[in-house]
């Protein structure tokens, strides 16, 4: 996270740091009081619900705890660690987590970017389109979810009526594709919001003197839309895909991870509600935390200068 | 606008793309209504309208403690977490907008870390927290997760807006004699509040859409929200699928969301896309 840390203090603060060897004046004291007392409750609340579980995973992670025997609890350093990365459920799990990311990922991305070009630019009903897209946006992700799985029930559904009464959600790839599907349906208007955010900073006068100059809409879109676009375009991408990442209700309500379809998530979950397993449980949190955290630090070098965050403190 | 001059071609284009839009996002929501309206036996007919129609769906769940107590548990926790939530979003956004002192950049890489973090690594030593000191299965249990997880959404889309506002008013109020906390409290909150609405909207939506803190922190309808008691729904009998009842329920929880999208679709977007941009 070092770029954002570096790249806030710019801007207005830099006053500050030119004039840092001389001793602070009263008010700029009590400012910098006033600042911290005011993030204070903030970061007590988040720093005490994530970063003291996540401290306390690496130690239950470290420790052989199961709930239905008490009396075992035993320290065995990284054997749940390896008993995890040797075991071949959680590599099913991971593949099944980066199919799904990927595929609705990157079918979000066009989608999305469709949805905020006609979010934009449609001539009428502008309003009613955005508020039509915000419901899936919006809706429970669980009721949603059984919509589809109704949806999908041989003699019970009617996108299952409409393919000949298949039964996509018994077959590990055919699930898998249901899955996605509703992610897509989910999270499409989302990504097009974010997007949508960065297509508004697309200067309007520019894409008039292309066109002008004989410029295509083609053209327009690719030679100047989308590289301005390109900070909006990472940013999106990058909490599409860590959100993706952590799939959870979706599964749990069309398959609950049957037929090879469980994500990392699911499988954690199972690791301690059902196998009361809070050492193993908590090696694959931190396994999951790694991943996340991997996929974070790489979309971030692919930010450079344009990281989020970086001008929250300037603008 | 794109054109200038707009053909009956352009029209005809884009009100079917529009047309588009507004039927897959809707076909999916009529379909839960759908079945929602079917008797137990127009359930066993794939058909997109029922049959037969049917409240007997709706009585059923709004009879029984198993869905209204999470309807509860559901509303008094996303209202406690949001109100939380806003209130230290909105110092914490005030500081970051506003003042000079160190450590923003780790408070604003902060919350962008915990946005995007992944639940399930909290869950288990949530879950192991919250058992030895008593919040398991509590309305705290989840409002303090969820005021943790509101606060990142919260901290963007409350700088993005608090930018916006004529700070000269606040010199003013410093210059007639207010201390900072007084102009703040004062001067600044109230022309905030349609951006503190906008958050409020947000952060209540991502409390009312959560599931696997609520059936992770959960065990009985003590604290149990409505989306984890749909997924706990049984039968009349334990051989029938209680289909149209979790239709209902789907869409009783659905409702509070297209009220709200309906009457606040600009401030929605607003607040989506300022935190975008410039979080």
């Amino acid at each position: 996270m070092s770029t954002t840390t570096e790249a806030v203090p710019g801007g207005a603060t830099t006053e500050v740091a030119k004039g840092r060897k001389a001793p602070l004046s009263e008010g700029a004291r009590a400012e910098r009081r006033l600042g911290w007392l005011l993030c204070a409750p903030a970061v007590i609340v988040m720093i005490g619900v994530t970063a003291y579980p996540v401290g306390y995973a690496v130690y239950l992670s470290l420790l052989r705890d199961n709930l239905e025997l008490p009396n075992a609890v035993k320290f065995i350093g990284l054997s749940n660690y390896g008993a995890v990365l040797s075991s071949p459920y959680w590599w099913q799990a991971l593949k099944v987590t980066v199919i799904i990311t990927v595929i609705s990922v990157a079918f979000t991305l066009v989608l999305g970017m469709l949805l905020a070009l006609l979010m934009h630019r449609t001539l009428f009903g502008r309003g009613t389109v955005r508020t039509a897209a915000l419901i899936p946006y919006g809706i429970v992700t669980v009721a949603a979810a059984y919509g589809w799985q109704y949806a999908w029930t041989p003699g019970q559904g009617y996108l299952s009526a409409l393919f000949n009464n298949a039964a996509p959600l018994t077959t590990e790839y055919k699930a898998l594709a249901v899955i996605i599907l509703a992610e897509i349906w989910k999270t499409t208007p989302f990504m097009a919001l974010l997007l949508l955010a960065g297509l508004s900073l697309v200067p309007e006068d520019l894409l008039k003197a292309a066109k002008v100059d004989g410029a295509t809409a083609w053209q327009r879109f690719t030679k100047i839309t989308l590289p301005l676009m390109k900070p909006a375009i990472l940013v999106a991408l990058l909490f599409r895909t860590l959100d993706s990442f952590r799939i959870f209700d979706n599964i749990y309500i069309l398959t609950g991870g049957t037929n090879n379809t469980g994500s990392v998530s699911i499988l954690g979950y199972d690791n301690l509600f059902n196998a009361l397993n809070l050492g193993i449980g908590s090696a694959i949190s931190i396994l999951i935390f790694i991943c996340v955290a991997i996929i974070a630090f790489l979309f971030i070098r692919g930010f450079g200068a344009s990281a989020p965050g970086s001008n929250l403190g300037n603008r | 606008m794109a054109a200038v001059t707009t053909t009956p071609r352009q029209k005809i284009g884009w009100g079917t793309a529009n047309f588009v839009v507004i039927a897959l996002a809707m076909i999916p929501v009529l379909w839960l209504v759908s079945l929602s309206f079917k008797t137990p036996t127009a359930i066993l007919d794939p058909s997109f309208i029922p049959a037969s129609w049917t409240w007997s769906n709706y009585t059923q769940i709004l009879s029984t403690t198993q869905f209204i107590r999470p309807l509860i548990n559901s509303i008094g926790i996303g209202v406690i977490s949001t109100f939380i939530a806003v209130v230290l979003a909105s110092m914490a956004a005030y500081a970051v907008a506003r003042l000079r002192f160190p450590g923003k950049g780790i408070l604003i890489g902060m919350a962008l870390l915990i946005a995007m973090f992944p639940a399930i690594s909290l869950v288990t030593p949530l879950f192991s927290i919250e058992r030895a000191i008593g919040l398991f299965n509590t309305w705290p249990g989840l409002i303090i997760p969820y005021i943790a997880f509101g606060l990142p959404l919260g901290i963007y889309t409350l700088s993005a807006f608090f930018r916006e506002i004529p700070w000269e008013l606040e010199k003013a109020a410093k210059v007639d004699g207010a201390t900072p906390f007084q102009a703040f409290v004062r001067v600044i909150a109230p022309l905030a509040a349609p951006g503190m609405v906008t958050t409020a909207i947000l952060v209540f939506l991502f409390c009312w859409n959560e599931f696997l803190f609520a059936i992770s922190f959960t065990s009985t309808l003590a604290a149990r929200t409505a989306p984890a008691s749909i997924a706990y729904f049984s039968g009349s009998s334990q051989f029938t699928v209680p289909t149209g009842p979790i239709a209902a329920a789907a869409v009783v929880i659905t409702i509070p969301i297209i009220i709200f999208v309906v009457f606040f679709q600009r401030r929605i977007v607003a607040g989506l896309t300022s935190g975008a941009v410039k979080g």
